[in-house]
């Protein structure tokens, strides 16, 4: 593991032109990112993580700067090539889910096999293992607005999921929920990382972080700091901890 | 993505939106139910006269006296005319050797009262030749027509028509044989042709007599009202009308002091007004089709926007560009499409109310059917490629935050 960095960006510069104002939200930014690794990034709303994530997710161009993504140069890409890459390498968990509301949860999981261009019988047995693998089997042919918050994300996790691709990426996927959802997501999370998945995550609070092995701190649009966890918190063992209080409340 | 993905998410799309996706359709389906109805009227009408007008014989033209100005077949204002066509004219063209031509006949058409015992109606008296049935394709049910010989000696003689026969003897069997009162002279009824109408007026209200009965008896006047003639062919039409024309410049000494119908021109008359009609329709289609494309457009494009955050979301997960677009123009070729086959239902019920509310018949054009069809798909093509593109240009990072 980690012979090879599957992420390689170097001196990245995203400048944003708003006529008058140009807003610096990447000031030169190196780091490497091997195979198997779980990290977390972190920093002070506005420092520039999420126009970071967009850059590595092959959604937007660096202004100036190398981006390698398993040792392809992003930026000599075309546009069918980057949808490829989107499509296979990379899976994408956003903090407000985005999953689309006319189609069951089922249906959302499939939609990137439909533009990976699988069969429909294939694509429908990959989709429900991968739902069954986030626990969510029984709730296939539900619709979005039928889920909990942790559930939709858990769909949504599912699909990003669905191509096997190498590299997860996760911009505050607990942003919007509870502590249990939450840490029901890091379970999931860990799990693939175990898997062999890279996951890179942003997250506004330290008890999430902490889940990864690896932290970096943004501030001002620089990596201001690279701290490695020594011992990342267990997502089973406080799930199985807040299984324990909830019952002391509320005994059956 | 392929096709058939893209035919799911679109029929998906305008389902969800059933009262939209009716709206964005209307323009279409008015223009093509109209196309629809309205051919099958034209032709439906067309088909009519033109049968009317074969089963008044065929391969026909018709020499009147006097000058018509405008378009042959419609009624016109003449120049002229009068006493100018002669019984000479008629004998001369029966005995002429001429092979193209089959039949000549000559009619003249007064009123006047026929009566039998106390029974009396006002009626069309025509004087004519015994090749009459024949050129005019109208046979004797009872009896017999009259001769040539009936001709050459002004016999009194008629044939009823069946409607007069019926109300003057109650049945056309019971007219034979019998003498009625034509104006100043009694004839017998030798036959009674059968039930004809031109769809303009029957002929079962007319009285056919020798028309040399009608001028030294009935009227006194020699000059004939029409010589018709009948060519063997359909394509000798045009040369027996040439041929006409030169024999009588020649007899009358001036061009212009008569006019030759040829059926075949009155034919090219009416499928030239069809075919004016037709452009006219065509036109009125163009036009609705295009209001109706404006439609769509205008909806596409709106539902781009607000699906912005799909499309984001699409994208993200490896839509490429032409995905999108495909998925955006079938969708809106579908909506006209489906907006096309309603049209063409609606407009096939409604050539068929027109038919059993209305006198005309109407026939179902399947050309017109599919050709609106095909044109109100294309305009949703056409319409739908210019939200489709913008769709599938869309940054994904931008319209992954629209809200
Ligand atoms: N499309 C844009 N146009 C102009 N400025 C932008 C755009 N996107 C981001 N920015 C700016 O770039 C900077 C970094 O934004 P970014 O979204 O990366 O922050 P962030 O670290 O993800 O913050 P948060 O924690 O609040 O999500 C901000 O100052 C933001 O205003
Ligand atoms: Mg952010």
């Amino acid at each position: 593991m980690g012979q090879h960095p599957v992420i390689k960006v170097e001196n990245l510069w995203k400048i944003y032109n708003l006529g008058e104002v140009k807003v610096e939200a990447l000031r030169g930014i190196s780091f490497e990112v091997t195979a198997g690794e779980f990290i977390a990034v972190m920093g002070p709303s506005g420092s520039g993580k999420t126009t970071l994530m967009n850059i590595l997710g092959c959604l937007d161009r660096p202004t100036q700067g190398h981006y390698f993504l398993d040792g392809q140069e992003v930026s000599k890409l075309s546009q069918n090539e980057l949808a490829h890459v989107r499509n296979k390498k990379i899976g994408f968990v956003f903090q407000n889910f985005n999953l689309l509301p006319r189609l069951t949860a089922l249906q959302n999981v499939e939609l990137p096999l439909i533009y990976a261009d699988l069969p429909p019988q294939k694509r429908k047995e990959r989709a429900e293992e991968v739902l069954r693998s986030v626990n969510l089997a029984e709730r296939a042919h539900h619709y979005p607005n039928q889920l909990s918050g942790g559930q939709q994300q858990r769909v949504a996790i599912a699909r990003a999921l669905v191509n096997d691709p190498p590299l997860i990426l996760a911009d505050e996927p607990t942003g919007n929920l509870d502590t249990h959802s939450s840490e029901e997501i890091m379970q999931i999370l860990q799990k693939l990382n175990q898997q062999g998945k890279t996951i890179i995550l942003i997250t506004h609070e330290r008890d999430i972080a902490e889940h990864c092995r690896r932290v970096l701190h943004f501030r001002d649009g620089q990596i201001v700091d690279n701290e490695t966890v020594e011992q990342p918190i267990k997502a089973e063992i406080i799930l199985s901890e807040l299984l324990q209080e909830e019952e002391a409340v509320e005994p059956v | 993505m392929n096709l058939s993905e893209s035919l799911h998410s679109a029929i998906l799309s305008i389902s969800g939106n059933k009262l939209r996706s009716f709206l964005t359709m209307l323009g279409i389906i008015i223009g093509v139910a109209a196309v629809v109805a309205m051919v099958s009227l034209g032709e439906g009408v067309t088909e009519e006269i033109v049968g009317q007008i074969g089963s008044l014989g065929s391969n026909q033209i018709t020499i009147l006296p006097g000058r018509s100005r405008g378009v042959p077949g419609a009624p016109v204002a003449r120049r002229g005319g009068g006493d100018i066509l002669e019984w000479d004219h008629y004998l001369d063209l029966e005995q002429v050797s001429f092979p193209a031509i089959k039949n000549v006949i000559a009619e003249n058409t007064v009123s006047a009262v026929a009566t039998y015992g106390r029974e009396s109606v006002i009626t069309r008296v025509v004087g004519t030749t015994p090749a009459y049935p024949e050129v005019r394709n109208f046979q004797v049910e009872v009896g017999h027509f009259f001769t040539q010989r009936d001709l050459e000696q002004a016999e009194r003689v008629a044939v009823l028509g069946k409607t007069i026969a019926q109300d003057l003897f109650l049945s056309p069997q019971a007219a034979l044989g019998k003498k009625i009162r034509i104006g100043g002279i009694t004839a017998t009824v030798v036959g009674v042709m059968e039930e004809k109408s031109t769809g303009f007026q029957d002929l079962g209200e007319q009285i056919l007599i020798p028309i040399t009965t009608m001028q030294k008896r009935l009227t006194g006047s020699e000059y004939l009202q029409t010589i018709t003639v009948q060519t063997q062919k359909e394509e000798e039409l045009d040369l027996v009308a040439k041929f006409l024309e030169v024999f009588f410049t020649n007899r009358l000494g001036d061009p212009d002091k008569f006019s030759i119908f040829n059926q075949q021109d009155v034919l090219d008359t009416i499928n030239q007004v069809t075919g004016t009609m037709t452009l006219f329709l065509a036109a009125i289609t163009g036009i609705s089709l295009l209001v109706g494309g404006i439609g769509i457009m205008n909806i596409m494009l709106v539902s781009v926007t607000e699906r912005t955050r799909e499309i984001g979301l699409r994208k993200a997960i490896g839509a490429r560009p032409f995905d999108i677009l495909l998925q955006f123009v079938i969708e809106s070729s579908l909506l006209s499409a489906l907006g096309g086959l309603i049209g063409i239902v609606l407009g096939i019920i409604g050539s068929q109310l027109v038919a059993r509310l209305s006198p005309y018949q109407t026939i179902i054009s399947p050309e017109a059917a599919i050709i609106a069809f095909s044109i109100s798909v294309g305009v949703g093509l056409f319409f739908g490629i210019y939200p489709a593109r913008r769709a599938s240009q869309l940054d994904p990072i931008t319209a992954l935050r629209y809200e």
